[in-house]
């Protein structure tokens, strides 16, 4: 579904972060993006949410070439990216709101209007229909994370990219995020790309990990993680095993 | 503010100025009393007209203001290109005192309302532009992002981003620019005018020498920019209630 081929990136005046870099990825499946600070993880989500352009070499999703974001695509960032002035419902409405704007041009929105479920169906399915009228500002990280999750599910995305959606949040509301997640993404169908600097969330989340290392990234180094979303993986010796490779591989003790 | 204290606060200058008046006893200071006597019977007679001269000289000027200055901020503010060429231009015209445009604004747009309109003009566009500028130019990026992979493009993020975020800085560059703009109106019309509070202030209190008049144009001046005031108070209210939200 998604490949990026002989990608080179460097930022102005910067040295090469991708330099002839190839990577797949199948419809459906879950992928954890992870390294260290400076690795190129971030850049390399907003080269495939169209947010960046390469240097060289191209990224293709469904075959067709990415040259600006694409309206089934959706992006959730780690400050969730919330409108300050917009309640709760308006927050979650905006993908569908941009959508109407343009109405079905194919570049700002689907050609084929499709059926969504709607804005309230994800606030109560992320359990937020309490807080539609609310500000950001008067609810917690947890749940202003929630808004941004139904924001990007409304829009019926068939890819997810997430740039560390859970690095802020304390530990118990990030479990229960990160398996709402996994569950709503395995139960549409969505494909998932997590970038993550946590071996735990990236051995958690994605049954294949792409291990950036410091840059230039040339080669992917990929690691199999198929059990990655079944219940009791955290506490299971395969959890702990692939948790120690991508340790040892990282240099971290 | 809560209103109530604003009332107390009116009611305490008036006895202050009322004490003061009776001590001095001074024809150039009548009492508050004698002072709003005079107000309620002018209120009968043209005063109002007056009123309403000045009230729409500087609300064309402030809504003028707002409908140029904000788009050109949001538009300066989101691009660095159009920033750097004009920023240096706002730099060196903004500090400059707009008032002493004002034999130039009569030269060239002659002695009606537009000149008195376009003095006023002048000192709110500069305030709103820096501010909506700098309102536009401090927007997160994440915010941006969000907005584009959502398939904003230029227009949306204008529509959703950059307007409702300049809104605040509109609004406190209004608030901030009331006091100046009812005191250059008061030098607007001092000048080749028979109507405004600015002229009425001055006919009476120069030529007519009629003290308790003069300062009844005062006090209606004094309500003239409070009233922007608490327009402008209640605008951000109705128009940025996040603001307010605890």
């Amino acid at each position: 579904m998604l490949q990026v081929e002989q990608l080179w990136f460097s930022y102005p005046h910067g040295k090469p972060i991708f330099q002839g870099f190839d990577w797949k990825v199948k419809r459906g499946e879950t992928w954890s993006i992870l390294g260290s600070s400076g690795c190129g993880k971030t850049t390399l989500l907003y080269l495939l949410a169209g947010l960046r352009q390469p240097t060289s070499g191209r990224v293709l999703i469904d075959g067709q070439l990415l040259i600006r974001p694409r309206p089934q695509t959706g992006l959730i960032l780690q400050d969730y990216g919330l409108l300050p002035w917009a309640t709760v419902r308006h927050n979650a409405s905006l993908g569908l709101m941009v959508r109407d704007f343009y109405g079905s041009d194919g570049t700002h929105a689907p050609v084929r209007k499709e059926h969504v479920l709607g804005t309230d169906y994800w606030l109560e399915r992320l359990g937020i229909n309490s807080l539609t009228d609310k500000y950001p500002s008067q609810i917690s990280g947890g749940q202003r994370q929630r808004v941004a999750i139904a924001r990007t599910l409304a829009v019926q995305p068939d890819v997810l990219l997430m740039d560390e959606p859970f690095s802020s949040l304390d530990a118990a509301t990030r479990e229960d995020l990160q398996s709402l997640v996994s569950g709503l993404c395995v139960e549409h169908g969505i494909t998932m790309i997590i970038v993550t600097h946590s071996i735990e969330e990236a051995a958690l989340l994605g049954q294949n990990i792409l291990l950036l290392n410091d840059p230039p990234n040339n080669a992917p180094s990929i690691f199999s993680n198929t059990q990655a979303g079944e219940p009791e993986y955290e506490s299971s010796s395969a959890y702990q095993d692939i948790c120690q490779r991508l340790r040892e591989k990282m240099g971290v003790q | 503010m809560k209103k109530g204290s604003v009332g107390l606060a009116a009611l305490g200058l008036l006895v202050v100025w009322q004490i003061m008046a009776m001590l001095l006893n001074l024809h150039i200071l009548p009492t508050t009393v004698k002072v709003l006597g005079v107000l309620f019977s002018e209120m009968g007679k043209d005063l109002p007209e007056h009123l309403l001269a000045s009230l729409w000289r500087v609300t064309a000027s402030m809504l003028l203001s707002v409908a140029l200055a904000a788009p050109a901020g949001i538009l300066i503010g989101q691009s660095d290109r159009l920033n750097r060429i004009f920023s240096p231009i706002i730099y060196l015209l903004y500090p400059i005192p707009k008032v002493v445009f004002v034999p130039i604004i009569f030269l060239f747009l002659g002695i009606g309302d537009i000149a008195k309109i376009v003095l006023i003009f002048l000192i709110l566009f500069f305030q709103i532009i820096v501010l909506v500028r700098d309102q536009a130019a401090a927007i997160q990026p994440q915010l941006i992002l969000s907005l584009r992979s959502l398939g904003a493009g230029r227009r949306a993020l204008y529509r959703f981003v950059y307007l409702p975020a300049s809104l605040p800085a509109i609004l406190t560059a209004l608030r901030q620019s009331v006091g100046t703009a009812v005191a250059v109106l008061y030098i607007a019309e001092l000048f080749a005018t028979q109507k405004g509070l600015g002229y009425y202030i001055y006919f009476n209190g120069s030529t007519l020498l009629n003290y308790p008049a003069m300062y009844a144009g005062v006090i209606m001046m004094s309500l003239l920019g409070l009233g922007l005031y608490f327009s402008v108070d209640w605008l951000e209210k109705w128009l940025c209630p996040w603001l307010y939200a605890k």
